[in-house]
């Protein structure tokens, strides 16, 4: 993906070297404290981050994937600097993968905020951008995802990819305006069987590493762009959203049978949320019409169809340190029958597809230790995917966490069933400075 | 006969005026005295400015840190208010923010801004007596407990303070039985509060360590609670504390949980 370059190979040894001695030397010595105090003082610039390290283990046997599914040290350095007239904001990783065998330096964040106006704030630049009411479940947040780093147990952080854009928000009195445009498409990082196998539709099996899907990227700068649009308004506490996004499915949802490759077909999306204090906890409804406008009427097998989403989701305290959710959440497929008359009846969607949620989170110990669980679970798709995931805070520098990656399903093809062979158990130490 | 009525004139004068003196005199009763302790506590000037440095320690006498800014607003004195706590120690929960409107007599709107997601969540207010970021302090000791969420009683006069017992009208939602404030009499603020647990013994302890006039207002600039159970403490200091900087309301919204404001950046 466009966040991530690869370092030269001549340097991923010095570079591993480096991330596994230098930064805990670095830290112990008390000379990371010196830097980040005169940062501060001198040049009003926050130097804050992380080194950590991950480890996760496949408890499935698949033959076209190695047994380690995360084996990783990471260095991140996040850097603030306070210019009067904004803020400059960098912050990066690096990253030693020992499953790619990889060395990579990937740019979360480079972006500069200002305020041009007293009712206008901009944000220039890489950035991880965020809306919608969904937990875990995406309808007008249209924004990069990495759908890998979720399933294989990184840090919930990296569920969501950076983009590389323009944010310009308007603050009103009758409502607030966003407007965001990425002058070269951003998709999100998606299965391709090069670490997760998955469910091969050309080749009506599961594939891994013996079939590595491409894509055909589009990045023509200012040609092949997104626009995301939000109305913002709160009405006491009532708070309700109206979105737009003008670009490509994030995910390639096209297949050209030349190759195979994948693609990026159009995308236009129309949706509402509204938010609010009920029953004692939070409520949410959220709706989203996807006009997947390359193939509006349905015709092409090998374009997604259009889709309505909807999700209606509850949040509330059960006992005291011990919070509950409950979502539910559909996607009807447009033109049904279109779709059927060429799908393979054996693999073929239903033109309903229903998830719920649960989440459970329990905070012991003076809060130091999260317990949770989050399960997804779709009775149409009769598949699901339970995340249960423990974290604790030794020290307020030092974290350790852990959990498991469970995909269970019925069928190969359907969305969390085609992950089967990837559940997975990992755990992570993580000192942060 | 007119110097007679002269005299009885100065007298009644006198008279008027030794009872409205004896007025100012006497104890004013358990509500106002309720109600001035949760002015002069949580409502000093119309709007405030705070760093606040957390030391929690825990049984084992382990001990972490919370740095944050926190300012408040008033709505209205006795009232509706707004709340915002940008946290800028420990590293990993830097530039989070927690946003309270704090409502009397219905559950507060509460939000919080995780920076590295870009998320902006709202969260269920229905249990304020959790812990407030892991310390022993709870959100109710940082926003204030509702005045008419108890009935008060004042138990004893000493010379520098009035003691109020506090017992909860719905003792299901609280885990004590009933607290007893120590409220000065000159500032009205409370300096100490002991909480009952359901068998009647003292569990927990809320203490103002040191106190300062600031822009004559007298305000805790260092307070305590210990759990007498685990033997843990929390001890909260107050610095850089400004009040009536004009903050607008606008502060308190979306916009500047995402993107901090002014104030909270040196």
């Amino acid at each position: 993906m466009g966040s991530k370059k690869t370092v030269n190979k001549w340097f991923r040894p010095a570079l591993f070297s480096g991330l596994i001695l230098l930064t805990p030397l670095m830290a112990f010595s008390g000379g990371l404290d010196d830097l980040q105090a005169r940062l501060s003082d001198e040049y009003r610039t926050d130097l804050i981050g992380f080194i950590e390290t991950r480890a996760g283990v496949r408890l499935r046997d698949d033959p076209s994937q190695k047994d380690a599914s995360l084996g990783e040290v990471r260095l991140q350095m996040d850097l603030n600097s306070d210019l009067d007239f904004g803020i400059l904001k960098l912050k990066t990783d690096l990253l030693g993968d020992l499953v790619t065998e990889e060395a990579i330096v990937e740019l979360r964040e480079l972006n500069l905020l200002f305020f041009p106006h007293d009712m206008i704030d901009v944000k220039a630049g890489r950035q991880v951008l965020t809306w919608g009411t969904g937990d875990l479940l995406f309808i007008n947040d249209l924004f990069p995802k990495d759908w890998e780093s979720f399933f294989i147990g990184r840090d919930v952080e990296y569920l969501k990819a950076p983009s590389d854009a323009l944010k310009s928000s308007v603050f009103t009195d009758l409502f607030n305006f966003d407007l965001i445009y990425v002058p070269r498409f951003n998709g999100s990082e998606y299965i391709d069987g090069s670490r997760i196998s998955y469910w091969n539709g050309v080749l009506g099996r599961t594939s891994g590493r013996d079939f590595i899907f491409v894509d055909d990227e589009r990045n023509k700068a200012f040609e092949e762009d997104e626009v995301h649009a939000r109305l913002n308004k709160n009405l006491g506490g009532l708070e309700l959203d109206g979105y737009g996004y003008y670009g490509y499915w994030k995910t390639p949802e096209g297949v050209k049978l030349a190759g195979p490759k994948l693609f990026y077909p159009g995308l236009a999306v129309i949706g509402a949320s509204a938010r609010n204090s009920i029953w004692g906890g939070i409520g949410n409804l959220e709706i989203g019409y996807y006009d997947s406008f390359d193939d509006r009427k349905g015709a092409d097998p090998l374009i997604r169809n259009s889709e309505i989403r909807f999700l209606a989701g509850f949040v509330r305290e059960l006992a005291r340190n011990f919070t509950g959710g409950f979502q539910y959440y559909l996607e009807y497929m447009q033109d049904y029958d279109e779709y059927e008359s060429t799908a393979d009846p054996a693999t073929a969607k239903d033109e309903y597809r229903h998830v719920t949620t649960v989440r459970l989170t329990r905070l012991l110990m003076n809060q130091t230790l999260t317990l949770s669980l989050f399960a997804y679970y779709s009775p149409s798709d009769e598949d699901g995917y339970l995340r249960p995931k423990f974290h604790y805070k030794v020290t307020d520098q030092l974290a350790v966490d852990g959990g498991i990656n469970w995909f269970f399903g019925a069928d190969d093809h359907t969305f969390f069933g085609q992950f089967e062979e990837a559940t997975n158990i990992y755990v992570g130490v993580r000192w942060n400075y | 006969m007119k110097k007679s009525l002269l005299f009885v004139a100065i007298g009644l004068l006198f008279l008027a005026g030794a009872l409205s003196a004896g007025k100012v005199e006497a104890a004013p009763s358990v509500e106002e005295i309720v109600d001035k302790a949760n002015l002069a506590a949580y409502y000093a000037g119309d709007d405030g400015r705070s760093d606040v440095r957390m030391t929690i320690t825990d049984g084992q006498g382990r001990t972490r840190n919370r740095e944050f800014v926190i300012l408040r607003k008033d709505i209205k004195d006795g009232g509706e208010q707004r709340f915002y706590v940008y946290f800028e120690k420990p590293g990993d929960v830097r530039k989070m923010v927690f946003m309270v409107h704090k409502f009397i007599g219905r559950d507060d709107d509460r939000w919080m801004y995780l920076a590295k997601l870009d998320l902006v969540k709202r969260i269920a207010a229905s249990d304020k007596r959790t812990s407030f970021v892991g310390s022993h302090f709870f959100y109710e000791d940082v926003s204030g407990r509702g005045v008419d969420e108890d009935r008060h009683e004042l138990i004893e006069e000493t010379d520098s303070h009035y003691v109020v017992k506090n017992t909860p009208k719905l003792p299901g939602e609280v885990e004590f039985s009933s607290y007893t404030v120590w409220i000065d009499k000159e500032t009205f603020l409370p300096t100490k509060a002991e909480y009952l647990d359901k068998e009647a013994r003292p569990y927990r302890e809320v203490e103002a360590l040191e106190t300062e006039t600031i822009q004559g207002l007298p305000t805790v600039t260092k307070s305590q609670v210990r759990d007498l159970r685990s033997g843990g403490d929390t001890v909260s200091e107050f610095k850089n504390i400004k009040y009536d900087i004009g903050l607008e309301e606008d502060i308190f919204t979306e916009r500047y949980l995402r993107r901090p404001p002014r104030v909270v950046r040196r």
